[in-house]
């Protein structure tokens, strides 16, 4: 069957939130149209808006590729996908409280308490201590994708250290630089208040002995870091120092900086460095990138950290399949994004199931990220499957699957002209005092034709996604 | 109030570019003189090398001097950390670390002089594309120089990118200077040969000033003029004497900024009194070579205190 298309209904009609696009699209000369795509190009490079792949020697620094082609979404829809992601933000948050604390929707035999024992992501060092604020994940990128026309799914929740919030900030900038008339003729909601409002919802969680403004910075595990370039643009936009481990250290109980006027101490930390290398002291000892002794400032409430450690448990693939539970016990409502049915490969019955419908399925890796480790059914080969299968009764517990879904497809520029490829979409939600959702978010396109992998690191790229203010 | 770190990575960003535009002059020096029959090509790429403070390494590599070798160990070599392309890289390295408190336009810059830079020197220039190759060179890191003056706020960042410039050019015109100072010495050199002559213009060359000279002193080369001229004189934007004054100058932007001076304030002051209040005369006849190395070791040692007192050692 063919997926849902986003502007081109099955008809060949086009769906009314790209009627102006298309008129607009209509009016255009291929040849300069394909010339503004390279301009993009030039700009990204130019700006070094680049992304290291890991185990890539040659291509140490590469581009993301963006597409021209703006994605679409009404304001209707939009309304209630904010709604869903509202509503499951505040579930994540009364959760990672709960668990490390009383554990109700465990004793309420919710959920298994088998998924924290033995996890890596439930920092025990996190019991009983509650962040400023009580918030836990203040920063989240919501991955979902749409099926049909009102039918949208979460697929994963990155409560931990969600990337690609600069991809969606500079996709507009370049769509407004390359095409300034079109956002005269089409209302779009803007997405550039992203950075104040990321400093605003940090500032509002300060901790409770900070006077006056917070001092906040941005921990980056250095210009090597694959999404180095997102940690500085941030820390720019706001406005904040971008600190690496070595500029910190830990002084009269407070977490400072070495500055050009002596130690400087730091009140809000937007840390883009994972829990285990985040104190080797207390998490892994060989760690270069954290700051030894930070986990007891922290807990003496003298430095806010986000996202909290061991918000890592939120995001838990083994977990997600338990999503529509944990969003009705703690908001008294039903999801109002759904989940993807999941199989969980610990259950025997399922494993069973999962390894009969191999071909149909997408199986991830319980922890793994970034879609390394995962399996597209459809589109492996017969011998990829089996190697596979063998993985997966080696380790059940370590799987999860999920039916492979027709992901909805919007066009990109293709050198023949426009050609539908499948998308997600990933919106950034900022946790504090209250919640802000960026209208629109980073769309993320497979570019091979028929290909569902959208993610950067397997030839994956980005479009400039808009809201319609309507 | 900056990030010790931060202004280590815009001190040694524009030390590094610096170091790459005064590595495309003394090729460009070394070849002139490579041309002129009457001098021996070798010693003159062998002073070169030593002017660019990269002889030992070179020695252990090569063991003969010509142009193509020297001029690709300066240009390309990443085995050498002060050749153009590893001084580009660096700089960009720093650049990519400081980037928060650079303007885009001064980012841009050094960027595309990176890529372009990469691509020009991806492979071994030919002798004859020698003059083009240092032509660009020279001309993007003037662009690089020209969007950080047009787009920098003057504050602590474009202070320490500053003092990193100068300190690295006061270093370098004092390192050619001393490299060749025997051809200053009036007791050595046979004034009005041609030989001479092309020793003193090559020493203006690998500091831009062959033009200049004749604006400022005679028509004629004169070796006590050329050492004045770079050591001494106070609008000649290489000398040491010019070097130091915006050092000082700098130095007392920071002081005044943090409220606080502390002992590389008074060592900057010092030197610069020193040049101030000197006369060439004075410092042939206390020896040219003992000022020129005692002002090599006195920068170094500036380097250092700099560093300390902005905790950026």
């Amino acid at each position: 069957m063919k997926p849902f298309d986003e502007m081109i209904k099955t008809g060949g009609q086009v769906r009314p939130p790209y009627e102006q696009l298309q008129c607009w699209l209509n009016t255009q000369n291929p040849e300069r149209f394909a010339q503004k795509a390279r301009d993009a190009e030039n700009v990204f490079r130019k700006t070094g808006i680049t992304f290291a792949v890991y185990g890539d020697e040659e291509a140490a620094e590469r581009l993301i590729p963006f597409d021209i082609i703006p994605r679409i979404i009404t304001g209707n829809e939009w309304r209630r996908l904010s709604q869903g992601i509202e509503q499951r933000v505040m579930a994540l948050n009364a959760f990672l409280d709960d668990i490390y604390h009383r554990q109700e929707i465990i004793r309420a035999g919710r959920i298994p308490r088998e998924l924290f024992t033995h996890n890596d992501a439930f920092l025990p060092e996190m019991v009983g201590f509650r962040p400023p604020g009580n918030v836990y994940t203040h920063i989240i990128g919501v991955d979902i994708v749409r099926t049909e026309e009102n039918q949208f799914y979460v697929l994963e929740d990155n409560a931990r250290t969600p990337s690609g919030v600069s991809y969606m900030l500079e996709n507009r900038e370049t769509m407004m630089q390359l095409f300034p008339e079109l956002f005269q003729q089409i209302k779009v909601r803007p997405v550039e208040t992203y950075p104040k409002q990321l400093r605003q919802s940090l500032a509002a969680v300060a901790p409770p002995g900070c006077n006056g403004t917070p001092t906040i910075a941005v921990l980056t595990p250095g210009i090597y870091n694959s999404a180095y370039f997102e940690h500085a643009f941030l820390a720019d936009q706001m406005g904040v120092e971008l600190v690496e481990g070595s500029d910190l250290k830990i002084e009269n109980g407070k977490v400072v900086m070495r500055t050009t006027e002596g130690n400087r101490a730091i009140d809000v930390l937007y840390r883009r460095v994972d829990d285990s290398f985040l104190d080797p002291l207390t998490f892994r000892r060989d760690s270069a990138l954290g700051v030894a002794g930070i986990m007891d400032v922290y807990r003496s409430g003298n430095i806010t950290i986000a996202n909290a450690p061991g918000t890592g448990i939120a995001d838990d693939k083994a977990l997600y399949s338990y999503m529509p539970e944990i969003v009705e016990f703690y908001t008294g409502r039903k999801a109002i994004l759904e989940n993807v049915p999941t199989h969980r490969c610990s259950e025997p019955d399922t494993l069973k199931y999962v390894l009969e419908n191999l071909a149909d399925l997408v199986v991830k890796e319980v922890h793994g990220s970034g879609g390394y480790g995962m399996l597209v059914g459809p589109a492996a080969t017969k011998q990829e499957r089996e190697d596979f299968a063998l993985k997966l009764k080696a380790n059940p517990k370590n799987y999860i699957a999920q039916p492979t879904l027709a992901l909805s497809t919007t066009p990109i520029m293709t050198e023949k002209g426009l050609a539908p490829r499948h998308v997600d979409l990933r919106p950034f939600v900022l946790v504090s005092d209250r919640i802000r959702i960026t209208p629109g978010g980073l769309t993320r396109v497979a570019l091979k034709e028929g290909s569902l992998v959208v993610n950067s690191s397997q030839g994956g790229g980005t479009k400039d996604t808009w809201v319609l203010d309507d | 109030m900056l990030l010790g770190r931060t202004a280590n990575g815009l001190y040694w960003m524009f030390r590094y570019i610096e170091r790459a535009e005064n590595m495309a002059r003394l090729i460009d020096a070394g070849l002139r003189m490579a041309l002129t029959k009457t001098s021996d090509a070798p010693e003159e790429w062998s002073s070169v090398l030593m002017s660019a403070g990269v002889k030992i390494g070179y020695d252990a590599k090569y063991g003969e001097y010509n142009a193509s070798l020297v001029s690709d160990f300066l240009l390309r070599d990443l085995g050498n950390p002060s050749s153009v392309m590893s001084c580009i890289e660096t700089a960009r390295s720093n650049a990519r670390m400081v980037r928060t408190a650079l303007t885009r336009e001064a980012w841009e810059s050094v960027n595309e002089t990176w890529m372009i830079l990469k691509s020009t020197l991806a492979a071994a220039v030919p002798e004859t594309d020698l003059p083009r190759v240092l032509d660009q060179i020279k001309r993007e890191t003037a662009i690089i120089r020209g969007a950080f003056h047009g787009t920098m706020l003057r504050n602590e960042i474009f202070n320490f990118a500053r003092i990193g410039t100068f300190i690295e050019r006061a270093d370098n015109t004092a390192r050619i200077l001393d490299v060749k100072y025997y051809v200053l010495l009036p007791s050595i050199s046979y004034v009005g040969t041609t030989l001479d002559n092309f020793q003193w213009e090559s020493i203006l060359r690998s500091v831009s000033a062959h033009r200049s000279y004749r604006w400022v002193y005679d028509v004629e080369y004169n070796p006590v003029n050329i050492a004045d001229y770079l050591i001494l004189n106070s609008r000649m934007p290489r000398s040491l004497n010019f070097c130091y004054s915006n050092i000082v100058d700098n130095l007392t932007f920071l002081a005044n900024d943090y409220g606080k001076r502390h002992e590389c304030h008074d060592m900057a002051e010092s030197i610069m009194t020193r040049l101030e209040n000197n006369d060439i005369r004075t410092i042939f006849d206390n020896g040219l070579h003992e000022f020129l190395s005692d002002l090599i070791y006195q920068t170094y040692g500036l380097g250092s205190k700099i560093a300390e007192a902005y905790n950026f050692d």
